[in-house]
């Protein structure tokens, strides 16, 4: 496979010609902001905490979408960037009602640890304390819209590691919501085999084991990772 | 130097009795001229910083938050109710009634004997429609937040706040929930 040459916060760097600017930086040792990607599953550029510079275009881009070029210019820090994902930060927050104080995954949450490294001590936002509904119909786990942060990382394990299909998208915008099988309540779907796949995912405390309370729900995401680099590539590597 | 009560579970002021023989210290540096653990009524005048604990939630919080910013130069949002509404603004979600359906709840449907929403006018204040932050309602200079924020980023915060300096929070400083 062809080689690409390009600089990343300027280090040089070469990487595959399919990879993304995610993983160059990466190898690279230069480590981007991530939410919605997750190691083992494709990415979707959902969340947008990732976004770049990329010399030649005024837009932003997220590296984890976006292959990598011969002779790319990447910047993956700068006040600008710094702003703009602080910005996204405080609209996931302001979104939803996230309460971390009595929340399963407080002090083992992706979105609380993305909050302090970007410096958010407050959200400048009105806050939209919407209405959502929370799902334990499920005999081991619970869904709770009010975390969610749409990453989809439920709904690409559900299909590309388990095949099972259960999670989706229904809704647009602000309104969208990860759904079970046809829009039913997650106890009565046909599909789930109950691999807990989803609940490992979780970024936050959207998804979570039953019967665990307030910053108990911690997450072995390492383990779908292993279980996919263990079917492609028949490495059975583990920590 | 003041702190204020507004709507909290009196965690944050807990934490910050927590501030042990750094207390002592503080006392030689500051007066504490307004506070829920010193018996002065009213909000006086000039106050150079108030630490601000709870949400937004009665009539009554409004109406000192809006004397205190007018008298104070620093405010501090304090804990995660001042800063983000926290689990007082979990009403918010319940819609357009949620402050007469909260009371309905609270003193109706759960009460074991005398049934009755408290109800006496000037001294058991209106709630509002919604709870919300303290930064919602006035500008505020500086965010502490945490349930409660321990005794150590407290005294950090005022720390260097008295040394004039501007308050950083930044990794282990930092913290919600």
């Amino acid at each position: 496979m062809a080689a690409k040459t390009l600089t990343i916060d300027g280090k040089q760097i070469s990487a595959e010609e399919n990879e993304t600017v995610l993983q160059a930086a990466t190898e690279a040792g230069i480590k981007i902001p991530t939410l919605c990607h997750l190691e083992g599953v494709y990415d979707v550029g959902a969340c947008r905490l990732c976004i770049v510079e990329i010399a030649g275009t005024p837009k932003l881009l997220p590296a984890c979408t976006t292959k990598v070029a011969e002779g790319m210019e990447v910047k993956t820090d700068s006040e600008r960037l710094r702003k703009y994902r602080r910005m996204i930060l405080e609209l996931l927050f302001a979104e939803r009602n996230h309460v971390c104080a009595v929340c399963v995954s407080n002090g083992h949450c992706e979105l609380q640890a993305l909050a302090y490294s970007l410096g958010m001590e407050h959200v400048r936002y009105d806050y939209t304390f919407p209405k959502w509904s929370v799902d334990t119909t499920h005999r081991l786990f619970g869904m709770d819209h009010n975390r969610c942060v749409l990453c989809t990382r439920c709904v690409r394990v559900c299909w590309h590691i388990e095949g099972a299909g259960t999670k989706n998208v229904s809704g647009r915008g602000a309104k969208s919501k990860i759904i079970t099988d046809l829009n039913q309540s997650w106890g009565t779907s046909d599909s789930c085999t109950e691999c807990g796949k989803c609940v490992m995912a979780c970024p936050t405390g959207a998804l979570f084991q039953k019967g665990s309370t307030v910053g108990e729900m911690e997450r072995d995401r390492d383990k779908l990772e292993f279980i996919v680099t263990a079917r492609e590539k028949k490495q059975w590597i583990a920590d | 130097m003041a702190t204020v009560w507004l709507g909290g579970c009196a965690g944050c002021h807990m934490s910050f009795l927590d501030l042990d023989e750094f207390l002592i210290e503080l006392a030689d540096a500051v007066d504490l001229v307004y506070s829920p653990v010193v018996d002065v009524k009213d909000y006086p005048e000039n106050v150079d910083l108030c630490l601000i604990e709870g949400a937004v939630c009665n009539e009554d919080n409004l109406e000192i938050l809006h004397k205190i910013r007018a008298r104070t130069k620093v405010l501090v949002s304090f804990g995660d109710c001042a800063v983000t509404g926290n689990v007082p603004a979990m009403r918010n979600q319940l819609g357009i009634d949620n402050a007469e359906n909260v009371l309905q709840r609270a003193y109706i449907e759960n009460a074991q004997n005398n049934p009755a929403v408290p109800k006496a006018d000037g001294i058991v204040p209106q709630l509002l429609e919604n709870v919300r932050p303290v930064h919602e309602m006035v500008y505020v200079e500086y965010f502490l937040p945490g349930c409660p924020p321990p005794a150590a980023r407290i005294k950090s915060l005022v720390a260097q706040l008295l040394a004039g300096a501007v308050p950083k929070q930044e990794g282990e400083q930092l913290k919600f929930g």
